[in-house]
């Protein structure tokens, strides 16, 4: 069952160093404009995907190989960061 | 920093009995079977679903689901290895043999790639295959296969980790040129053998 | 965009548990001793990573159950066929350690100037977040109009209940029971729909803020409503525990 980005906000803090569930995720297929947290996660694979609540298109691909992750952003036309509120 | 031992808690226990060479390395058994997906549970009606063989695109060959009901199937026991450290041992299926499909397509590439709904992939040598090591299940424990295990029918290749046994299988696209799949691409291994603990590129 | 490889960068710290207390039959809230914890904001969670004497770990997310300026605690359900929540809803006792990372997540945060009128809906522990929220709308004193509708099996089930009870005034709580319903019970019966909402939700007009908690196909089913009464999705927030 999927879950949202709240899920991994922990692996998205420890690999941007920002909070990245109030970033805003633009797909690069159907153009749909969503933060993070709201998008779709499927957890339990041998990686993390990240799909667009609107088209399930893959949006994100975080994938831990041998203690270092690897992050695919190609399914996005943008991510982008709001400024830290505090 | 080393983490800390947190007292009393150890992994869910395993079968009773799960012997140790049964198990590849780095693997755990489990009695449960997780549910392992990279997107949303498909649902085609089995009115309109079909299996086909492909060469550049095109379908070689097509079987609606009474078609691939129809031929010989197996049933078979084997042990199945999840990348994410799992093992389920003694796992019961219910398919066709890859093997009886291609057979009746005739075929000279090297290389597979298996597709499924929702737009999955996984590649494959073309031994790995055509050799009676792999089906196309739809029975699993004497029950249709569930929809969220990869229900109507997946690909079943005990032999490797289990994300090359796609769920939601559709068919296989017979490749002249080696061309990795999802997972394949974001640095899984492109053959993954659990014996050798194949799980990253390069292992 | 192009991909990118990092090292991580947020840290673990050891959290030695402080005290531990059941809410229901198979819930606890666990007090944690977290040194140098930074505050947070109400309706973020924290990762827990638990380590067995063979090396084997498992993480997990839970809310943060407390406002901030109080200790740190979390609130668990136990899931019987589940590996870390038997644990810490059974085995663990004060003294014990673990690894705690967070605080973590701005977007299903509430600050008063975030402003309402504010629409919580909870499905069973995911009352969690949202009574951090309440607590913390509490504390500041905000006037901003709040509303919790709480779904739960029965009466038992209820998380809090001694402190949701005493809400009033401008924080009401109002609970539904989907299994079972004590005699002469005066709250909602049964899964949250449309008739219960349009007794419940403040309308559109009004630019309410929700947040909906709980385990996927619940949040979901209640998403969708408050969508079909107008909300904009943008004033409608989520957290999934997963499950059903
Ligand atoms: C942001 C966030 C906040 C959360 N906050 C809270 C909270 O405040 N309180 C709370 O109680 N919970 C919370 N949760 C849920 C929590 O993180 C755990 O998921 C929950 O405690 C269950 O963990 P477990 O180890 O006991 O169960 P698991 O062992 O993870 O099993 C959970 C269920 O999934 C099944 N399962 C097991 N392994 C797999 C697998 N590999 N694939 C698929 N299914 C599997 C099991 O059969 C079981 O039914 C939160 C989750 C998130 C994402
Ligand atoms: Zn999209």
């Amino acid at each position: 069952m999927a879950l949202d980005g709240n899920a991994i906000g922990g692996m998205l803090l420890e690999i941007f160093a920002t909070d990245m569930t109030s970033a805003e995720a633009t797909c690069a297929r159907c153009g749909a404009v969503r933060p993070v947290a709201e998008e779709l996660v499927y957890l339990r694979g041998p990686g993390t995907v990240v799909r667009c609540r609107r088209c399930t298109s893959v949006l994100m691909v975080i994938s831990r190989v041998r203690g270092l992750n690897c992050v695919d952003l190609s399914g996005m036309e943008a991510l982008e960061v709001k400024a830290a509120s505090d | 920093m080393t983490s800390p031992v947190s007292r009393g808690f150890h992994r869910r226990r395993g079968p009773a009995g799960a012997e140790a060479g049964k198990l590849p390395p780095g693997q755990h058994a489990t009695t449960d079977f997780p549910v392992l997906s990279a997107g949303p549970t498909p649902h085609v009606p089995l009115t309109e679903w079909t299996f086909s063989i492909r060469r550049g695109g095109q379908a070689l060959r097509s079987w609606t689901w009474p078609e691939i009901q129809g031929l010989p199937a197996e049933t078979v026991t084997v042990d199945i290895h999840c990348v994410t450290r799992w093992s389920k041992l003694g796992t019961v299926w219910r398919g066709v043999p890859v093997r009886t499909l291609l057979d009746q397509v005739g075929y000279d590439a090297p290389h597979v790639l298996a597709f499924s709904d929702g737009g999955y992939t996984t590649n494959l040598p073309i031994g790995d295959v055509s050799d009676g090591r792999a089906w196309l299940a739809f029975d699993y424990d004497g029950q249709p296969l569930a929809p969220e295990h990869g229900g109507p029918a997946r690909l079943l290749v005990p032999h490797l980790y289990f994300w090359k046994s796609a769920k939601w299988v559709r068919g296989l696209e017979l490749l002249d040129r080696d061309q990795p799949g999802f997972w394949e691409n974001y640095g899984y291994n492109n053959y993954g053998d659990p014996w050798r603990e194949q799980r990253y590129a390069g292992d | 965009m192009a991909g990118t490889a990092l090292r991580g960068r947020l840290t673990w710290r050891v959290a030695t548990v402080a005290t531990v207390a059941d809410e229901t039959d198979h819930v606890r809230t666990i007090t944690l001793d977290l040194p140098d914890w930074p505050g947070h904001h109400a309706g973020q969670h924290l990762d827990v990573r638990l380590t067995a004497e063979d090396g084997y770990s498992a993480e997990r997310s839970y809310s943060i159950a407390s406002a901030d300026g109080e200790a740190v605690a979390i609130t668990v359900e136990r899931l019987d066929d589940g590996e870390v929540s038997p644990y810490l809803t059974q085995e663990l006792r004060p003294g014990d350690q673990m690894e705690a990372r967070g605080p973590i997540g701005n977007w299903f945060t509430w600050e008063p100037h975030d402003g309402g009128p504010l629409l919580l809906i909870a499905g069973g522990s995911g009352v969690v977040p949202l009574r951090a929220i309440l607590r913390h709308h509490q504390r500041t004193g905000s006037n901003v109009p709040a509303r919790l509708l709480y779904s739960a099996r029965s009466l038992e089930d209820v998380i809090y209940r001694r402190e949701l009870d005493q809400y009033g005034g401008s924080a009401e709580v109002r609970y539904t029971l989907t299994r079972r319903q004590p005699p002469g019970w005066g709250g909602f019966s049964g899964r949250i729909d449309d008739a219960m909402l349009a007794r419940i939700a403040w309308p559109a007009s009004q630019s309410p803020l929700a947040f909906i908690c709980g385990p996927t196909p619940f949040v979901e089913a209640v998403a969708e409503l408050l969508v079909a009464r107008h909300y904009p999705t943008r004033r409608v927030k989520t957290e999934r525990f997963g499950g059903a």
